[in-house]
């Protein structure tokens, strides 16, 4: 089961949220973030070209020019390949885990998977930066005590939705936690 | 809890049989190892199944049945792999099943609560497909290590994923079957197509016990050479503790009895750090006969030595420079002849001496529109002055006779580029032997100087420093004690600018040198605790470095059970250098930059770059 809903991140931007239920025990959910526009990447490649073509005039210098395209191919390359993250899952198995994933503009992704076993709770936490913000945070439990929280794992943290975003996937997780602790109490 | 069923995607294709594996019954998963096939004997698969528990500790049992719908045409034997579970009894007992016309799976699982068997919902099955070869082959790195955790603790402790892994590790007696194999029982698993292994690699294994033997023997006699008593004697034992290519060597020779020692490794960390050692020093000699390569090929050194003027004549000192000259003319005829002549590197102490002795005349002047204390300024400028003429004498003596040390040293570098590094910092450090003595001058004098300032200030205020208590307590001077202590204090800070600046332009100099020198150190530590072994590996094996894994969720359809495949996921390359660093003799700063302001404003002698302690990582 599959559906598409649109809103909005914390700066105003669109986001779209993706939810798939694979099965009772088992959903995803993808959100994507707008992607690069030309726009921008043509202002940027312009203002640093025109910057190099004066430089160029006034020291008559040509390395300045190659130096200036070498610099605006390999920032591109590196803006897409370690910054500009495109879309971010997160995978939710009972009795398995948790995955997360980010995929980069350059196709590259990077994912994280969290036992079942360390996941204490998903929450969301409000954070003070110039405004009140909401984000969702999974609580690992510390090996050792297992009463008390040893990590907070930040989840969406490029896209960073908005609270109405949240409490949807916030209500799903919450059902699938519900369920794993209804099994592991009883044997 | 949903039950996971892990499945080797190598069985996805094999006969109908019996799954064979381990149950965990913690994270309610089963492993499946391998698929046995018909025909079979019960008594037989026992058998071998009660052997590979034996050798692996690893509680292997019949799970269940696999039947392949694509393969067998007759319905029947789905009554017939019932049958089976009577036969080999384990709860749950799964059924797993790929459907003929579909591409979707069946899985089943029973268990034995009643008489009658409970037939649970499908749905509550999970598949997870794993490539056993690369879980076989891969090193698990948990995320974080907490400090208050023993060792044995992590493996309990690490989570279901860790016992995945080490269960098919430990199973690989099982995997040592192959269709090719005359026995009674025929499996089905990663390696049932033959035993993986190359010919190169088994011809190694063999060569190398003998070669390490050797090898072993032959450092073992250089440790004990090195280690002698001869080289605790003064002179060797100063000279080994200050110059760093000893130091080098010896930290190579380490390296190399530990690669080539004849203890096998005991853990894949040791392993790794072995491989690491071995191509680290593989790549150093390898660079090193690159370097030697370049300085001979395109006759480096003879256009380096073309480059050698004779020594700018300066006013003053002709006298000496003629009588060196001669000196040099009568003991090296042979001098001109062949490539090997004068290196650049000792042209370059006769010009360092020449910027000095310029800047001593600069000094002596109105440096920077300064004006100094005329009689202090000449006698130090001339005490300098002196000083260098004797360096430059002293390097014509020795030139004849240089040329032939330097050509040999510059053979060293087939010992590595490390080596050849650490001799070019020596070298610098001889070189510039006489901007380290004009710093400590300069260094004492003003040490001096603020001290006695700071003495005679105390005395101005009636105080005296307390050697006893550490402090500074009052004292009653005589009349003549003040008089002879205001005058001293005048003369001393009417001199102090011109001896601080003197100690200005040393140190500086000297920090200069110093910071050139522990460039040249860290390179050298680099080279040495790179772990290019491991680098090259997470490049060109990602999956036997792995952080974790991965799911992705296989296509399904409602009322089937859920299929995820899990793939390893490789470690990023900031934690393999954190890992596998090699140890090393860093080279770390001693002294905070508080620290080290305040031991230049007292004049104390600093030596940034001490690295003789044992400093391991």
């Amino acid at each position: 089961m599959e559906d598409e809903r649109s809103f909005l991140d914390i700066c105003g931007g669109p986001l779209t949220l993706r939810r798939r239920y694979y099965s009772s025990y088992c959903r995803e959910f993808g959100l994507s973030s707008a992607r690069l526009s030309l726009r921008s990447v043509t202002a940027v490649t312009c203002t640093v070209w025109l910057v190099a073509y004066g430089l160029f005039t006034l020291f008559e210098n040509s390395m300045i020019l190659s130096s200036a395209i070498f610099i605006t191919i390999l920032g591109l390359l590196g803006y897409l390949h370690f910054v500009k993250i495109d879309q971010e899952t997160l995978l939710i198995i009972d009795s398995l885990g948790i995955q997360m994933t980010s995929s980069y503009a350059s196709g590259k992704e990077s994912t994280t998977f969290i036992e079942m076993d360390k996941v204490k709770d998903v929450i969301v936490n409000e954070a003070i930066y110039m405004k009140v913000i909401y984000y969702l945070c999974i609580l690992l439990k510390d090996p050792v005590k297992p009463h008390e929280i040893s990590q907070v794992v930040p989840v969406f943290q490029s896209t960073k939705p908005r609270l109405d975003c949240l409490i949807e996937v916030y209500r799903s997780c919450q059902e699938i936690l519900a369920r794993q602790k209804a099994t592991s109490a009883s044997p | 809890m949903v039950l996971k069923a892990f499945f080797p995607t190598c069985c996805a294709s094999a006969d109908s049989g019996l799954l064979v594996g381990r149950w965990v019954p913690e994270q309610n998963s089963a492993v499946v190892l391998a698929v046995v096939h018909f025909p079979f004997i019960p008594i037989q698969v026992k058998e071998l199944l009660a052997q590979v528990q034996k050798v692996s500790q690893v509680h292997v049992a019949v799970l269940g049945t696999w039947c392949h719908r694509q393969q067998e045409p007759k319905e029947s034997l789905g009554h017939f792999l019932e049958g089976l579970g009577a036969i080999f009894s384990h709860d749950p007992w799964l059924q797993l099943c790929r459907e003929r016309g579909t591409r979707f799976w069946s899985c089943k699982a029973y268990h034995q609560v009643s008489t009658t068997p409970d037939k649970s919902i499908e749905d509550q099955v999970m598949l997870i497909f794993y490539d056993q070869r690369k879980v076989l082959l891969s090193w698990l790195h948990p995320p974080t290590v907490l400090p208050d955790c023993q060792a044995g603790d992590t493996t309990a402790s690490a989570g279901g994923l860790a016992d995945i892994f080490d269960t098919v590790a430990r199973s690989e007696v099982l995997f040592q079957n192959n269709q090719f194999d005359e026995g009674p029982v025929r499996l089905s698993h990663w390696q049932s197509e033959g035993v993986e292994a190359s010919i190169l690699v088994e011809l190694t294994k063999q060569a190398s016990g003998p070669v390490c033997l050797l090898l072993a023997s032959l450092l073992s006699l250089l440790s004990a050479v090195s280690a002698c008593r001869l080289w605790k004697l003064w002179p060797l034992s100063f000279i080994r503790r200050k110059l760093s290519t000893c130091e080098q060597l010896q930290h190579r020779l380490k390296h190399l009895s530990l690669i080539f020692s004849t203890q096998k490794a005991q853990s894949p960390t040791q392993l790794m750090k072995k491989a690491n050692m071995l191509v680290s020093v593989l790549i150093d000699v390898a660079l090193g006969l690159l370097l030697l390569s370049w300085l001979h090929n395109n006759n480096r050194i003879g256009q380096l030595a073309n480059a050698l003027v004779p020594v700018a004549d300066v006013s003053g000192f002709g006298l000496c420079h003629i009588s060196a000259s001669t000196c040099q003319v009568c003991l090296s005829p042979g001098a001109g002849v062949g490539s090997f002549q004068l290196p650049e590197l000792w042209e370059y102490g006769e010009r360092v001496a020449e910027e000095l002795q310029h800047l001593l005349q600069w000094l002596m002047g109105a440096p920077a529109g300064l004006k100094m204390n005329r009689a202090l300024d000449q006698v130090l400028g001339r005490f300098f002055l002196y000083h260098i003429h004797l360096w430059i004498s002293y390097i014509h003596l020795m030139s004849p006779f240089i040329e032939h040390i330097l050509w040999h040293v510059g053979l060293s570098a087939c010992l590595g580029m490390t080596v050849a590094l650490s001799i070019l910092s020596d070298i610098i450090a001889l070189l510039t032997f006489h901007i380290y003595c004009f710093y400590v001058y300069g260094a004492r004098l003003y040490c001096l100087k603020i001290y006695g300032l700071s003495s005679l200030w105390r005395l101005f205020r009636g105080k005296k420093w307390n050697v006893l208590r550490q402090r500074v307590d009052s004292c009653s001077y005589d009349l003549d004690q003040l008089f002879i202590g205001t005058l001293l204090f005048t003369i001393l800070v009417f001199l102090l600018p011109t001896t601080a600046l003197y100690y200005l332009v040393f140190t500086l100099l000297r920090l200069l040198v110093v910071t050139v020198q522990g460039m040249i150190h860290l390179l050298v530590d680099l080279i040495n605790s790179l772990p290019l072994y491991s680098l090259g590996l997470r490049l060109c094996r990602p999956y036997r470095l792995a952080a974790g894994v991965k799911f992705r969720v296989l296509e399904q359809e409602a009322g089937r059970p859920l299929r995820l495949l899990m793939q390893i996921n490789p470690l990023p390359y900031n934690r393999v250098v954190h890992t596998y660093r090699l140890p090393s003799c860093g080279c770390h700063p001693k002294h905070s930059w508080g620290s080290l302001c305040r031991k230049l404003f007292f004049g104390e002698l600093i030596y940034p770059w001490r690295q003789r302690e044992d400093k391991q990582d």
